[in-house]
């Protein structure tokens, strides 16, 4: 999981200590509490790993689309296909289910990627809707809105905390994909596109190229939660992947800090928790987290993430204040600031 | 050196927790108890467009423990309602909360099929008993059944149009016009009127399917008159069976061609907003709430008694259903820990409902009555379905019988069953 957000800020120690205890919190949890608890937190696994691929578009690219839940859907329609239908192993279930969402991403993207703003979302919109469509309609192959039942998982993760170590697995690894990818130079030219397409064009970059494959990369990570989540409810129907499911997915960036990678996840962790563990006591929670995206839209548009961020700057000022001997780097406290100095 | 410590301390303790005792121990998802009270999970939409079936069928369920003592066998029944929103994912999570967090004995509801089908398919990876007095998905006690997923007082969508089908032949009528909602549970409904239809000899003219939320009908309806069908079926759920109805009497069809309606098309939940142009029309149903039976009557009258209004299918299954699990646990002395002796009960028992005498067949659907029903108006203004033919003891085979039947695919848009359909596929009609 990527803490770079601090990485500005935090002294490399401070950094490994929050892996670490991230990490360490991850691997105990069904030690520590009930299956319930663990299944929903299988979901922010899978729903944090959408949110993430969503951001690399939508946060590092400067695309944000809105049609995203319908490459998820290629690849869990395509897996749930061959491994209740067809009795496909899981590998190669996946595998094949991973190599369509790429292709379809590829096309996609090759459509979407000439346009920018308002345009690639009602594009990336009306890509996502006609995967539902043909989940909603091609009843032979998807079970029309009835879904596909019965999609066993791998033989390896078939118990509850079985299964969460087999999705947390998947999920470190990706995560430490796209950590690496934002990082490299070729993450660096996306948030470069991100900043000013035509200073990018100017400079020699074929802009068009590096958005097609952010696109493919993107659907290739959707198309892998598309696969945890498969397996999860071992059910899939058009429910999942309508343009609801879509935009609730771009909720999840933003709540938690587009342009982040940890900043997905704590959003997906916050929506995830709400609609499983609020909705016992609550039964308005949907009013809830309506007031909770008003809140962090109005007073944080860098999600919550950014509110932790600012309160961790203000308290190192303090302590910097108090202790003038310890060596606090400068913060970049603005957007403006962080995109100049590259990050 | 700090970066190495933290980092050994880490190591250190991730391996002491990976080294103790995997996870999964018991405790997790076990649920049903055998002493103090017994949980019942309520899944019904209570949100979203399904929300007033959903209240009906919360209704239904409770005034049956309101009216008999919520106790079983000693036990007494704690009943607890989760809102699925008619959605399957958040239906999924609602039974997980059931199943482990609540320990429930056992799941009731929910409304909607792909919700059904979802719920079902949990189920089975936990075991807990689910009772489906709603959901008619035809292969969730067909071809894709689960052990533990009953349907008591519940149907399946072709179950109920088979007889109407035969039915409507015997009228004399000869070609049909079917208008049905593009969609599993339309394809079904649509399916079990056309197999039996056509098989007696009785031939489909065109069938016509509009999607959910259609507005408005006239061009469905434009081609009923030039179609040269001699009766009209359809079926439609929610507001477009409203808007179907009156859309029917607006185009002037009501005096001048035979309408026969799939059960949801006039059903009581409806009825209540329909008026004159609903009244003389013609559907099958497992439910009659204008049926003269004791059994029905002092339900719908306690019912009205209670909520000001007359039972749906919707309240009168779900009370059946828990009178049906109410006998099964007596029989099984209250024990609701051993699933399986529980689901053995539910499945001996036979119960006089309010929707007629029941039993479960081998699948785990009720064998039942049928009603060929006619709405009228009761004296005190309100529209009932009366019922003018009663099929007794209705299977979801027909008379087909099942090893036959299961050959057949389930019915879709692309399977009606009639007879070309079937020799198509190599069986006999």
């Amino acid at each position: 999981m990527r803490v770079a957000a601090f990485a500005r800020s935090t002294p490399l120690p401070w950094q490994l200590a929050l892996l670490g205890c991230g990490v360490l919190v991850a691997v105990a949890l069904p030690y520590l509490t009930s299956s319930f608890y663990v299944s929903v937190a299988t979901q922010i696994l899978f729903f944090g790993l959408l949110a993430m691929s969503i951001d690399l578009l939508g946060g590092y690219t400067g695309h944000m689309p809105l049609g995203h839940a319908g490459l998820l859907g290629v690849s869990a329609y395509t897996m749930g296909y061959l491994v209740s239908r067809l009795h496909w192993g899981w590998l190669q279930a996946a595998g094949a289910a991973l190599a369509l969402t790429v292709l379809v991403s590829v096309l996609f993207g090759f459509l979407a990627v000439r346009t920018r703003g308002i345009f690639f979302v009602m594009i990336t919109m009306a890509e996502g809707m006609l995967v539902w469509g043909l989940a909603y309609r091609w009843a032979s192959v998807t079970g029309a809105e009835n879904g596909i039942r019965g999609i066993a998982r791998p033989e390896f993760a078939t118990l509850y905390w079985q299964y969460y170590y087999f999705a947390l697995a998947v999920f470190a690894v990706c995560a430490l994909l796209l950590w690496l990818l934002v990082r490299s130079p070729f993450g660096l030219t996306l948030q470069g596109i991100r900043e000013s397409e035509s200073r990018m064009r100017t400079l020699g970059y074929n802009v068009t190229l590096h958005k097609l494959l952010a696109f493919t990369i993107s659907g290739l990570f959707a198309g892998v939660a598309g696969l945890l989540y498969a397996w999860y409810n071992q059910y899939i129907s058009p429910s999942a992947i309508n343009i609801g499911a879509s935009t609730e997915g771009i909720l999840m960036v933003v709540l938690g800090g587009a342009g982040t990678l940890l900043g997905p996840v704590l959003g997906a962790a916050v929506i995830v928790a709400v609609k499983n563990l609020l909705s016992m006591y609550v039964a308005r929670w949907p009013t809830v987290l309506g007031l909770i995206f008003i809140v962090v839209v109005l007073f944080a548009k860098d999600g919550i993430l950014g509110i932790a961020r600012r309160g961790w700057a203000r308290w190192r000022q303090n302590r910097a204040v108090r202790a003038p001997t310890v060596g606090a780097r400068p913060v970049p406290a603005t957007d403006e600031e962080r995109a100049a100095t590259g990050g | 050196m700090a970066r190495a410590r933290i980092l050994a301390t880490v190591v250190g303790l991730l391996a002491l927790v990976t080294a103790c005792a995997p996870p999964g121990a018991p405790g997790s998802g076990a649920g049903g108890q055998a002493s103090g009270p017994i949980k019942a999970g309520i899944l019904a939409p209570l949100t979203g467009v399904s929300a007033a079936s959903g209240q009906d069928m919360v209704n239904g369920w409770n005034l049956y423990w309101k009216l008999n003592g919520a106790t079983v066998a000693g036990r007494p029944v704690q009943t607890l309602v989760e809102d699925d929103a008619g959605e399957p994912n958040t239906a999924l999570t609602k039974a997980r909360q059931f199943v482990e967090q609540q320990q429930v004995d056992f799941i009731v509801g929910p409304l909607l099929a792909n919700v059904g089908l979802a719920v079902a398919d949990y189920l089975k990876t936990v075991g807990t008993p689910g009772f489906y007095p709603i959901v008619s998905a035809d292969d969730l006690t067909q071809r894709g059944r689960v052990e533990n997923v009953v349907r008591i007082a519940g149907w399946t969508s072709s179950q109920i149009h088979h007889p109407l089908g035969e039915w409507a032949y015997e009228q004399g009528y000869r070609r049909v016009l079917t208008i049905c909602t593009d969609y599993a549970f339309g394809h079904e409904v649509c399916g079990g009127f056309v197999r039996t239809f056509t098989a007696k000899g009785g031939q489909v003219v065109n069938q016509l399917w509009n999607p959910l939320n259609t507005p408005d009908f006239s061009s469905y309806l434009a081609q009923v008159r030039g179609s040269g069908a001699d009766v009209v079926f359809s079926s439609q759920v929610g507001a477009d069976s409203v808007r179907f109805v009156k859309q029917w009497a607006e185009f002037g069809l009501k005096d001048s061609m035979p309408l026969l309606g799939g059960e949801v098309l006039l059903d009581q939940s409806l009825l209540r907003s329909m008026g004159p142009e609903a009244e003389g029309l013609i559907s099958a149903g497992h439910w009659a709430e204008g049926r003269p039976a004791r059994e029905t009557q002092d339900f719908a009258d306690a019912y009205l008694r209670e909520y000001n209004q007359l039972p749906s299918y919707y309240a009168a299954a779900m009370y059946s259903a828990a009178l049906w699990l109410a006998r099964a646990i007596e029989r099984a002395g209250g024990n609701t820990a051993d699933r399986k002796a529980l689901l053995d009960a539910v499945r001996r028992t036979e119960v006089s409902t309010p929707l007629g005498n029941m039993k479960l067949d081998d699948y785990g659907n009720p064998i039942q009555n049928v009603y060929v029903r006619r709405v009228e108006r009761r004296a005190d203004g309100r529209l009932v379905n009366v019922p003018i033919h009663t099929y007794e003891g209705v299977s979801q085979f027909w008379t087909f019988g099942a090893d036959k039947f299961l050959k057949q695919p389930v019915y879709s848009r692309e399977f009606q069953g009639t007879p070309e359909q079937l020799r198509a596929l190599g069986l006999e009609p």
